[in-house]
């Protein structure tokens, strides 16, 4: 029972992880409709900049607050100098043009980093772990990214249902030359949306870069369960996001970690391989499920 | 038909101009460049250039010209990067592919085609037993032998249970294969991750409620650098040792690792440590050369273009009769870093393997090796080949 609640605890954290990461992108489809595979370049600038920063001055405040920045202004630059000229251009062009973005920013840690993969230490303040349970530490800093998980949830949602600025946001999202005709400058405000998802990709990084490995490439990995929550979600919808986020985590985590056990009541030989294919799947199945039931996600936009 | 005429005349007279050159023996490398894996195939090539460097653009006081070319990881393209290497530049000698996806899709066809293949890196064991070709040399190991190497040491040290988890694929099932058949003692728990898992909560927390005595695990690359990462901040480095390949232990990931590494055992074949005159030489020169420690792989590539060297010494240039060539291989008379090296009758080595401890002094944190666990240990496939 302990255990359970432990890996409940775990799958939350996934999930609050994915959310980070999913609710820029979310917040970029539904506002500005545009498909942006490169978003997993943003955690990967996050994490590279936190890493590096933090090695030169062993201060982590520092370092977020140079990711976030540097993060950020990568979005901003990259929403300006590519993606503006592609909100026109059917789906395919921004996937295209997008996975060229993954390429060109893969190659650059490359080329500025090298190929050995950053080091990066929990902040001392965050490092250790406390007994949540008897007999069960639990490590902080894990704690940390829940909390941060559950204040940008929060912050996400005074930011885009009570503020001119949100509303703004809406009001792009449903009509975009309406929105245009009253005299908002919609150009700025994509910019402005699309930074703001690539500081939270940011974010996601800089969270990350103490608990996995910092490498160019690392992105893509955590960016097709990204793109598997937003499915689930609806597309456009940062509550959906939310709850898809948790949902996966948990998915994902409760079934690597009691699948096994569960198949070895019923199959002697081989249950382990078979269990870890079946919990691999496990994201996959529960999308499809919510997709019979739920076409356009839980949250539709 | 003048112009034709001069065309002609053109292509007879730049072939009469690149015949002294052609006169080098072409070497083909076909290794992993780019992906998160492109730091094996940079050591393997860099090693290998190494040893041409030092022999003066010669390998055993030979012209040899090599080519290198990325796989990008894909057993696909490497395919075609062997087929352009037979067919347009005429290659005769092959090496460098880092994966053992990829040596099954290139190494069993070249080697039909009359072209030696000398492996730097992968030893999948379907070349090892009955698949064992006489044109197919492995320089490096038989995978399970990083592995056995660990299972031996864990029994050894007194472990009595033991909790072993390898990615979901071919390698990491070998991998397990290879540490349960020299471990005597309980493995509690055998767990198979997704390949390129990141998040490693879940299995840790398994891990902890089934109290080992110890951790065996195999995963490569940035797998590794998660896991041991998260394995300390659970605080389980404290209570439980943890055992791996030396795979998830080179000089690169150790410094991404950092401190969670420190006091961790690993198996390997070779260390920088070594105490012998070629190893010695080859540490400095490549310290020198490229400006970082070289890690296994640099030590296999470096291996690899001096076996080679050995042979081509031998029989003095391009392997015209394939069965000296072959024979001088067999022979193996070159100085490996590795101190003993020789092969068995399915041409993959039989050598020493070690234990090496991760530290940490004031030159930073590294490998040192602590025992030597098998001499002259032999893969377990050998009996199946008919070499």
């Amino acid at each position: 029972m302990l255990l359970f609640i432990e890996q409940v605890l775990n799958g939350l954290q996934l999930g609050f992880m994915l959310f980070l990461l999913s609710a820029g992108l979310t917040l970029v489809f539904g506002v500005m409709n545009l498909i942006n595979l490169a978003h997993g370049s943003f955690y990967m600038v996050g994490a590279y900049v936190a890493a590096t920063v933090m090695q030169a001055s062993d201060s982590f405040v520092l370092a977020l607050l140079v990711a976030l920045f540097t993060a950020g202004l990568c979005g901003f630059l990259v929403e300006v100098i590519v993606l503006r000229h592609l909100y026109k251009r059917d789906h395919l062009d921004q996937v295209l043009a997008t996975f060229g973005l993954i390429l060109f920013f893969n190659e650059g840690t490359r080329m500025i980093w090298g190929r050995q993969p950053l080091f990066m230490q929990v902040p001392e303040l965050l490092s250790g772990s406390v007994e949540i349970l008897p007999g069960i530490p639990y490590p902080v800093y894990r704690l940390v990214i829940i909390a941060i998980g559950l204040a940008v949830a929060i912050g996400l949602y005074l930011l885009i249902n009570h503020t001119r600025l949100g509303m703004r946001i809406r009001a792009g999202a449903s009509n975009r030359s309406m929105i245009a005709a009253l005299g908002v400058n919609i150009r700025w405000l994509y910019s402005l949306v699309f930074a703001l998802g690539a500081l939270l990709a940011g974010f996601a990084g800089v969270m990350a870069a103490p608990v996995f490995a910092v490498e160019s490439g690392m992105g893509e990995s955590i960016l097709i369960l990204t793109f598997v929550v937003i499915v689930i979600g609806g597309i456009g919808s940062v509550k959906g996001a939310l709850l898809g986020a948790l949902l996966v985590g948990l998915v994902d985590t409760l079934g690597r970690a009691f699948l096994p056990d569960l198949l070895q009541m019923f199959i002697s030989s081989g249950a382990n391989s078979i269990a870890a294919s079946l919990s691999s799947m496990g994201i996959y199945l529960l999308m499809a499920v919510i997709l019979a039931f739920k076409p356009r996600g839980l949250f539709p936009a | 038909m003048k112009s034709k005429l001069l065309y002609s005349s053109v292509v007879a007279l730049s072939v009469l101009m690149a015949a002294p050159v052609s006169a080098a023996v072409k070497i083909g490398m076909i290794t992993t460049l780019t992906t998160k894996a492109g730091y094996l195939g940079e050591d393997i090539r860099d090693g290998f250039k190494l040893a041409i460097e030092q022999g003066g653009g010669k390998l055993g006081n030979v012209d040899v010209e090599l080519m290198v070319e990325d796989d990008g990881r894909k057993p696909g393209k490497g395919r075609q990067i062997a087929e352009r290497y037979i067919k347009s530049d005429k290659v005769k000698i092959m090496t460098g592919i880092v994966f053992s996806n990829v040596a099954m899709a290139v190494v069993p066809k070249v080697v039909k085609d009359n072209v030696f293949y000398i492996s730097p890196n992968a030893g999948p064991s379907a070349l090892a037993g009955k698949g064992c070709h006489e044109n197919y040399f492995n320089a490096a190991w038989q995978n399970d032998n990083l592995h056995e190497v660990m299972g031996q040491y864990v029994t050894d040290a007194g472990f009595k249970s033991a909790y072993i988890l390898a990615p979901n694929y071919p390698a990491g099932k070998d991998a397990l294969a290879g540490f349960k058949r020299f471990y005597k003692g309980k493995v509690v728990g055998e767990v198979y991750t997704k390949l390129g898992q990141s998040d490693y909560a879940a299995e840790l927390a398994n891990l902890r409620s089934t109290k080992p005595d110890a951790v065996f695990f195999f995963l490569p690359g940035g797998m590794g650098i998660n896991f041991l990462k998260q394995y300390s901040q659970a605080g389980l480095n404290k209570t439980t040792p943890v055992f791996g390949p030396a795979f998830s232990f080179d000089a690169r990931i150790l410094k991404a690792v950092g401190d969670a590494a420190v006091g961790v055992h690993n198996g390997s074949q070779w260390n920088f440590d070594l105490d012998n005159a070629t190893n010695k030489q080859f540490v400095s020169a490549f310290k020198e050369k490229y400006g970082r420690m070289p890690t296994l792989y640099a030590s296999q590539g470096y291996d690899t273009a001096n076996l080679i060297g050995s042979a081509l010494k031998a029989t003095g240039g391009e392997p015209q009769n394939m069965v000296d060539f072959r024979k001088a291989l067999e022979k193996a008379n070159f100085d490996s870093v590795r101190g003993n090296f020789r092969f068995g009758n399915n041409h993959h080595p039989v050598q020493d393997l070690y234990v090496r401890e991760v530290v940490k002094d004031s030159t930073g944190i590294h490998n040192k090796t602590v025992k030597k666990v098998f001499s002259n240990h032999q893969d377990a496939y050998a009996g199946s080949c008919n070499l």
